[in-house]
């Protein structure tokens, strides 16, 4: 979201000034943090069953609502205390990011592969194929999306495979819009019109020409989206119409949480704190992959 | 959002007299972006029977009554798909009805209720409905219109959305400037770490910090309903947050390309003092692009609105449309989609027209 003006200016002042590079070494240590973070993640997910301390199942009626273990009246074999149900909450946020995790992979891949082939003929065809995608992508940016998603859940029955389908069928607009444009301004191009002229079929250069010069763009707004579609899951969950109890989802345990939070904040606080890091953690290094990659994303 | 791309002036005003508008390089394509250079413009302000003033004006009409057209059949495909969505699962009348429902009675109810004939009637008919009368359709629950129970509800969601768009304006604007004339300063700094957090921010999350930070920790505000004003702090706060990240961010670029502007160097020129010329001279163009994106941010808006009034048991629309879609009263939901379609649309609808009059850079096609 960094803007061109930025760089511009710093054109004309002759070069990179040191508090240009100051800000550069800062984005990009703020990058590698996000990636150390979504390293973590990753591999809190795939190793959550040597990781948590106990079944995020198992319940224990006789000991539940414990404190965090570094509280007043916590037990150290709950580090970060238990539920409403006895379970224990540090077990339950590991599993909780298996689940983010995988809605937020797949979901944003249900949005790529809708999102750019709708753009790459919307861009490369023109013509009606192009105004009849313009207008799916008016009617979709101008739906309330959150209700789409919502009723979307509430019709097919919420379970995670349709969760990840709604949030893929509400969340593919961004990419259309900008493969649109960009395959526009590629088709223009001479090493198009140079395989236009080998006779290379439609397919061949939309797959093997243009796509890969999308692939940059797509990559930065796909690690977005990812941190979005994990917001969003958890917000349904906490809504109660995306992943349903007792699965650790960390919508679902904000939503249990939230019973309890005018006594026992943590409940509530600490699944919400896993969300924000993830999401957080992605976007930093959203940010420093498109410095990388493709500094005239930088624009708008 | 919208940035024009920048061509040299003589390719633009080639563009701007070829309405047919074969692209540049001679493909023979349509070129789907058409843009007018602001100095072309300004020259041409003075002049009313040019022709390519008229073309000018000619375009900036048909492209309002076409963004009209288009804004209709948006609303249109939007209530059409929430109406269908509706026949995506099953029966409505076994969602609404007891399980335990008799098959006559099912019947009786179906004829009652108008759901035993032709989808595309129902839709036709509803339609009609909406478009005559302004009626959509009673609540299955509460078996009250559900015209009656949206109006009783807009105004509290309109209370929280014009009070948290203050709030943000209000943030972004002075923070987002601050940030601009003191650029890479700890101000900055700190504005761009905080907005880096804010995107990442759970809406909820921060709703429900907000709650046991000051309704349970500090005991000063209320946590729930909307009996007092005090009630609107915490909510309006909450969506106010949200968008003070976006917003703050494009006032923060908005001064930065102003402030290098050769008007401004004048304005400093003429010994004036750096209020005056941040107020007077800086802030009114950077203001313009945060105008209009404020309008294109209304349907976000609601959307957040949504998850806001739900954490904050705040009795708005977007409450009513949680509560409808949990408890499968259809008829509340397709209103609620609807209306709040109609006003994202005419939130973008003004800040394209608005930028388009006020911009001409902005992309015409």
């Amino acid at each position: 979201m960094e803007t061109s003006t930025g760089t511009d200016i710093e054109r004309e002042a002759g070069g990179a000034s040191p508090r240009t590079w100051l800000k550069r070494s800062w984005q990009l240590r703020m990058g590698i943090l996000g990636g150390v973070v979504i390293a973590g993640l990753i591999l809190t997910a795939i190793f959550a069953p040597l990781l948590a301390p106990r079944d995020p199942y198992e319940q224990n009626i006789a000991e539940r609502l414990l404190p965090p273990s570094f509280f007043d009246g916590g037990q150290s074999a709950y580090p970060l205390g238990t539920d409403q149900l006895g379970r224990d909450l540090l077990s339950r946020l590991i599993y909780g990011s298996r689940i983010s995790l995988l809605v937020g992979l797949s979901a944003v891949c249900l949005e790529v592969i809708i999102g750019v082939l709708l753009g790459l003929l919307a861009g490369f065809y023109g013509r009606w194929i192009d105004s009849v995608i313009s207008f799916a992508l008016n009617v979709m940016v101008s739906f309330p999306f959150i209700l789409l998603a919502m009723s979307l859940v509430a019709v097919l029955g919420p379970s995670l495979q349709n969760i990840i389908i709604a949030l893929g069928c509400t969340g593919w607009p961004v990419f259309t819009r900008v493969t649109r444009v960009e395959t526009m301004k590629l088709k223009e191009r001479d090493f198009i019109h140079a395989a236009t002229s080998l006779g290379f079929g439609t397919r061949r250069i939309l797959l093997n020409h243009i796509l890969p010069n999308l692939m940059p763009a797509i990559l930065v707004i796909a690690t977005v989206e990812i941190s979005r579609a994990i917001i969003l899951e958890s917000l349904l969950s906490f809504l109660g119409l995306g992943i349903q109890p007792p699965t650790p989802s960390w919508g679902v345990m904000l939503a249990e949480g939230r019973d309890h939070m005018l006594m026992l904040w943590w409940l509530a606080a600490f699944p919400g704190a896993a969300i924000f890091l993830s999401s957080l953690g992605i976007n930093l290094l959203g940010d420093a992959v498109r410095d990388i990659v493709d500094p005239y994303l930088r624009k708008g | 959002m919208f940035q024009s791309d920048d061509g040299n002036f003589r390719n633009q005003l080639a563009l701007v007299r070829d309405r047919r508008g074969h692209s540049p390089g001679g493909a023979g394509g349509r070129t789907r972006y058409r843009t007018v250079p602001k100095d072309l413009l300004e020259l041409l302000v003075r002049c009313n029977d040019c022709r390519i003033c008229i073309k000018i004006r000619e375009s900036m009409r048909t492209y309002i009554i076409r963004r009209l057209i288009e804004a209709v059949a948006v609303c249109l495909a939007i209530s059409m798909i929430s109406f269908f969505l509706l026949f995506l699962n099953a029966d409505p009348a076994l969602l609404l009805l007891p399980p335990e429902a008799q098959v006559e009675d099912i019947a009786r109810f179906k004829s009652e209720m108008g759901l035993d004939r032709p989808v595309i009637i129902q839709y036709v008919d509803y339609l009609g409905k909406i478009v005559l009368h302004g009626d959509f359709g009673v609540s299955f629950v509460n078996k009250i219109p559900t015209v009656e129970l949206i109006a009783d509800r807009f105004p509290a969601t309109l209370k929280l959305a014009l009070a948290s768009l203050l709030i943000a304006t209000v943030i972004s604007i002075s923070v987002g400037t601050i940030a601009a004339i003191k650029r890479y300063s700890i101000i900055d700094n700190i504005a761009t770490l905080i907005a880096l957090m804010g995107q990442a921010m759970p809406l909820y999350w921060l709703g429900i910090m907000l709650i046991i930070i000051f309704g349970v920790w500090l005991r000063v505000l209320p946590i729930s309903g909307d009996d007092t004003w005090a009630h609107l702090i915490l909510p309006a706060v909450t969506l106010g947050a949200w968008l003070i990240p976006l917003n703050m961010r494009l006032v923060r670029s908005g001064m930065l390309e102003v402030l290098t502007q050769d008007y401004i160097r004048t304005a400093r020129a003429k010994g004036l003092k750096e209020s005056r010329v941040i107020i007077k001279h800086a802030f009114r163009n950077a203001a313009i692009p945060v105008i209009t994106i404020l309008g294109m941010q209304l349907g976000s808006m609601l959307g957040g609105a949504v998850v806001t009034e739900t954490v904050f048991a705040w009795p708005g629309l977007g409450r009513l449309a949680v509560d409808s879609i949990r408890m499968g009263d259809y008829p509340v939901v397709q209103a609620v989609v609807v209306i709040f379609a109609i006003f994202t649309i005419l939130g973008n609808l003004a800040a394209d027209i608005l930028g388009a009059v006020i911009d001409p850079r902005i992309r015409l096609d």
